[in-house]
């Protein structure tokens, strides 16, 4: 009975001390840290509490000696954000809030360009936008520089955007030449590439002749090209329609080497004519 | 003036299904650099999910439950709040982020349509419980840069930040 006595007025005596040692505490904590720094945060009073770091972006607790600085080495705290610091010990925590800024070097630059593969000759085809990170993958805030830049068989386009809020962005017209292009988002000595592919575009002009065969029309048209003079890939389809009194008839043939190529019944009086997609080429009577 | 004043309606009526009511919303008129225009569904289904996105960060904070931030956050967001977590497990901490107002301004629509750019001045509650004992609370305002993507049906937070004023 004795001893339990004994032990609760000692454990109130602890308390007791505990709260006083505690009184009094406070800390001090910088307004701004850059991420990844070493830093420091003072505390007076005396006596032992626990210190928290909190925010969204990481969270530490450190026991430590009221009236000595507690150290945070470099690397310790990376994470962007708005932080809490609470000092806790005595009968009321002292808090205080500070920010984490990001390192002012970028390290990444996310990059989203549109699209993969595109025709020549669109203005503002291309856009790209660049989000700019540092080494522990906060975002860069403050303006910078950012290049763009399209290398394309016909030569280079460049241009060179200020960040704002973290991104830049830009818009590029396709060349007038297809080919695989590399698009490039430079910050400093960080880059990212992406891959733009420039296609031909509808064709232009399309044309074809007639030759008779027997009782067949050898029917074929030019090299289809687009209006820039790309050749248009092998393997698009070029429609060939006759129509004659009462019927029609159609043939779908893709080019191959560069044309399309199709042989069709003779009738007296058709007229024959030839198209790829909505893209209307000549048109040809026979026999009239 | 009306168009605003209609978007939060919207929003805080978007809110409101999702069981996030308390948090006042204002919305700051759009100041958007980038070409593509931002249609109004897009708009309010954004806000809907970045202010549905707290209620996930609350929960997940909350019980130290990295899975309950899958639904909101992606990317490099998720990884940090994810890490956070583990990190008030290890350490016996659990918190309480609890939004109070929040006043968003869309800034950044990307040509593609692939990310959303805002900014929150957010004021909110921070309760900090140590094995389960409320060590602090402490009502906090900050600016938040936010970056969305579109997912399979929905937005989510992709970058999660606040910035000094």
């Amino acid at each position: 009975m004795k001893s339990g006595l004994t032990i609760v007025l000692s454990g109130l005596a602890l308390a007791a001390t505990q709260l006083a040692l505690a009184q009094g505490a406070s800390l001090t904590v910088p307004k701004s840290i850059q991420a990844g720094s070493a830093f420091s945060i003072p505390s007076t009073g005396s006596g032992s509490a626990t210190l928290y770091i909190i925010g969204p972006g990481q969270a530490l607790k450190r026991d430590v000696q009221l009236g000595q600085a507690t150290d945070f080495a470099a690397g310790t705290l990376y994470n962007a954000g708005r932080y809490l610091a609470v000092l806790s010990g005595g009968s009321a925590p002292e808090t205080d809030a500070f920010d984490v800024v990001p390192a002012k070097s970028p390290s990444t630059v996310s990059f989203l360009a549109k699209p993969s593969r595109l025709p020549v000759g669109l203005h503002n085809g291309i856009t790209g936008a660049a989000y700019v990170f540092d080494a522990y993958h906060n975002l860069i805030v403050t303006p910078m520089p950012v290049s763009f830049e399209l290398s394309t068989p016909s030569g280079v386009v460049q241009r060179t955007v200020e960040s704002n809020k973290g991104v830049a962005w830009t818009a590029l017209d396709s060349t007038e030449h297809q080919g695989i292009d590399r698009f490039v988002a430079h910050i400093g000595d960080v880059s990212t590439t992406r891959i733009v592919g420039q296609v031909p575009g509808d064709p232009c002009g399309l044309k074809m002749s007639a030759r008779q065969d027997g009782q067949r029309l050898d029917l074929a048209t030019e090299p289809v090209r687009d209006c820039k003079g790309n050749a248009v890939p092998d393997g698009t389809i070029v429609t060939f329609t006759e129509t004659f009194r009462g019927g029609l008839s159609t043939v779908d043939v893709p080019i191959k080497r560069g044309v399309a190529e199709v042989q069709m019944p003779i009738v007296n009086g058709a007229t024959i004519s030839v198209a790829s997609g909505v893209v209307m080429g000549n048109q040809i009577g026979w026999g009239k | 003036m009306m168009k605003p004043l209609l978007i939060l309606c919207t929003v805080v009526a978007a809110a409101s299904n999702f069981g996030a009511a308390q948090a006042t919303v204002h919305m700051e008129p759009e100041n958007l650099k980038g070409p593509r225009v931002l249609e109004d569904q897009t708009r309010t289904t954004v806000i809907r999910d970045y202010l549905q996105a707290w209620q996930g960060l609350h929960a997940a904070m909350e019980q130290n439950r990295p899975d309950l931030l899958s639904a909101d956050f992606v990317g490099t967001s998720k990884d940090k709040l994810a890490d956070t977590i583990q990190q008030q497990a290890a350490l016996g901490i659990h918190t309480r982020y609890t939004d109070v107002s929040h006043d968003l301004q869309i800034v950044f629509y990307s040509p593609e349509g692939l990310s959303i750019e805002m900014t929150d001045k957010v004021e909110y509650d921070v309760e900090v419980l140590d094995h389960d004992k409320v060590t602090a609370t402490q009502r906090v305002t900050a600016r938040y840069v936010v970056v969305m993507t579109p997912a399979e049906v929905r937005w989510r937070v992709r970058v999660f930040q606040a910035v000094p004023d």
